[in-house]
């Protein structure tokens, strides 16, 4: 991580916890994202990994520690020695800058696909129609899907929706992209092109946090990947090292599983 | 089997539905034809007075009341409904308290009750406090006429009907679109009106088309207190005449024909609001 030590890092986590009653879900979480990089979370189901993908743009609120984005922190504000939780209203005007892609796709159903692109551009940064409707078209071209403008969620494939919800996230020009399981809810023929699709806005310096159990994305495209397991990140570094040579018996344990 | 043959195929023989059937023709038979027979059924004086400038103005005074006490009760049922599932404890107790009282009293009594207004409040003031201007006093039994007090009574009761309809229709809504719109930056206002509420329709539609229906029906309640709708004008003119059934008759057809054309326009919203749930037929 040579680019972190040198540049203000885009996404910075200190000991980050989450609970949900009694069940820590987050046990202290130290992470930092360069800009431009791409991070893989991996690990086990319900090891924390979605549930703090999901604290960095504030859709869940966390119980300790601190997570800052491109130097602001998350969900509060600070003046003097006290924070101050933000409202509702300036909650949502961090989240423009922070692009998400959900793994059920999350798309509204009531809207076409370059409808779906263009509703927060419009509504939430008050582009004017025209304007929003023609980047919408480049988008959808980019993630290869200029001829389904007019088509419904309901009558695409789960691998062409998955690209569409990318794309709607795209238009918000977001300077960070959350991609939580992008690909765990499409059939194994569909993977391959939503995948290409992530490669691409990596390889035009996109910085991204992608939670995945994709071990050869992870290998292929990330900068560097952490595992974590029971609330806390085992183990962190370059793909090669971490899915190569894993130090940790955790990691080990869990790699055997999946490759 | 190697030879072929013509069999003949012989269907069940449904001997119980053919016996059924005529059993039930008979009875409607007998049925049609005591009404026929009767003197007081008048054929002649429905078709007198199906038309008459009276009762068609009850007919229009009936539509207009189901139409406002609607719109009334839709947009009191929406702000009802937010109200239920905002995170402000008071906004959830006065709504809930609001529905408890309208939905656990009978139509009729609340009817009753907003035309006897005046007797509770006999007079409406409005004045600016601790100067002691006046900007309006009336007595109540002028404000509060008998149609007033209609629309008042059907459409606060419309309101906590609705109020539910809609909240299912909220609830139903995927927490998934939530989440992906406050993703892109979308305040929760804008949410509600741009995402949730347009997917809530699809399940809101259905059943405030039955509201609907049922409230031009409701509507004849208010004849009670003077509402001056179709069944006040049929009413005032059989206890004029004791045409009672005639009447009554009247009043049913023009009901029914108004129920079967609200009942073709929710086939047709119903198919609007469908767009984009089903693959293939859309729009």
């Amino acid at each position: 991580m040579t680019v972190a030590e040198r540049v203000p890092p885009m996404v910075r986590a200190e000991s980050v916890t989450k609970r949900y009653g009694p069940i820590e879900v987050l046990r202290g979480i130290d992470l930092a994202v360069a800009p431009g990089e791409v991070a893989c979370l991996l690990g086990p189901s319900g090891s924390g990994k979605s549930t703090f993908l999901r604290c960095i743009n504030h859709l869940e609120r966390i119980d300790g520690g601190q997570l800052w984005v491109d130097g602001e922190l998350v969900g509060y504000r600070r003046s003097g020695d006290k924070l101050y939780e933000l409202k509702a209203r300036e909650v949502a005007r961090r989240r423009r800058d922070i692009g998400m892609v959900f793994q059920r796709f999350n798309l509204f159903p009531h809207l076409t696909a370059l409808g779906n692109v263009i509703e927060a551009p419009v509504r939430v940064l008050g582009t004017a129609r025209e304007a929003a409707r023609a980047e919408a078209q480049r988008l959808l071209e980019r993630v290869g899907l200029a001829e389904k403008a007019n088509a419904y969620p309901g009558q695409l494939s789960g691998g062409q929706q998955q690209r569409v919800a990318i794309a709607r996230a795209l238009a918000m020009h977001p300077k960070l992209m959350l991609f939580d399981e992008p690909t765990s809810a499409l059939d194994p023929e569909l993977v391959g092109d939503v995948l290409d699709v992530m490669k691409g806005l990596a390889a035009d310096g996109m910085t991204m946090i992608v939670v995945t159990h994709e071990m050869g994305f992870a290998r292929e495209v990330a900068d560097s990947v952490a595992f974590l397991d029971g609330g806390v990140v085992v183990e962190a570094g370059p793909p090669a090292e971490v899915l190569g040579n894993p130090r940790h018996d955790r990691t080990r344990a869990f790699l055997d599983k999946v490759l | 089997m190697s030879e072929t043959q013509t069999v003949r195929v012989v269907p069940v023989r449904h001997y119980g539905r053919w016996l059924t059937a005529l059993l039930v023709v008979g009875l409607a038979a007998l049925f049609l034809r005591a009404l026929l027979d009767s003197p007081n059924l008048e054929p002649a004086t429905i078709g007198d007075y199906l038309f008459k400038d009276y009762i068609l103005d009850g007919v229009v005074t009936t539509l207009w009341l189901t139409l406002l006490a609607m719109v009334l009760g839709t947009v009191g049922g929406v702000l009802l409904a937010v109200m239920r599932l905002s995170p402000n404890p008071v906004l959830r107790a006065v709504s809930w308290a609001f529905i408890w009282v309208f939905r656990g009293t009978p139509l009729l009594v609340q009817i009753i009750f907003f035309g006897f207004l005046g007797a509770l409040f006999p007079r409406l003031t409005l004045s600016l406090p601790f100067t002691g201007t006046v900007l309006f006093d009336q007595p109540t039994s002028v404000v509060v006429t008998g149609t007033v007090a209609a629309v008042l009574a059907l459409s606060l009761n419309e309101m906590a009907y609705a109020a539910e309809v809609i909240r299912g229709g909220i609830l139903a809504v995927d927490g998934g679109q939530t989440e992906a719109a406050a993703a892109l930056g979308m305040s929760p206002a804008l949410t509600l009106r741009r995402v949730v509420l347009p997917q809530a329709m699809r399940v809101i539609i259905p059943p405030m088309g039955n509201e609907t229906i049922t409230m031009l029906k409701s509507t004849a309640l208010v004849s009670i207190i003077a509402g001056r709708d179709l069944m006040t004008a049929v009413q005032t003119v059989y206890q004029g005449n004791y045409k009672v059934i005639p009447l009554l008759v009247v009043a049913a057809i023009w009901y029914l024909a108004l129920v079967s054309l609200l009942s073709a326009g929710q086939w047709a919203i119903e198919r609007r609001f469908g767009r984009g749930f089903s693959r293939g037929g859309v729009r």
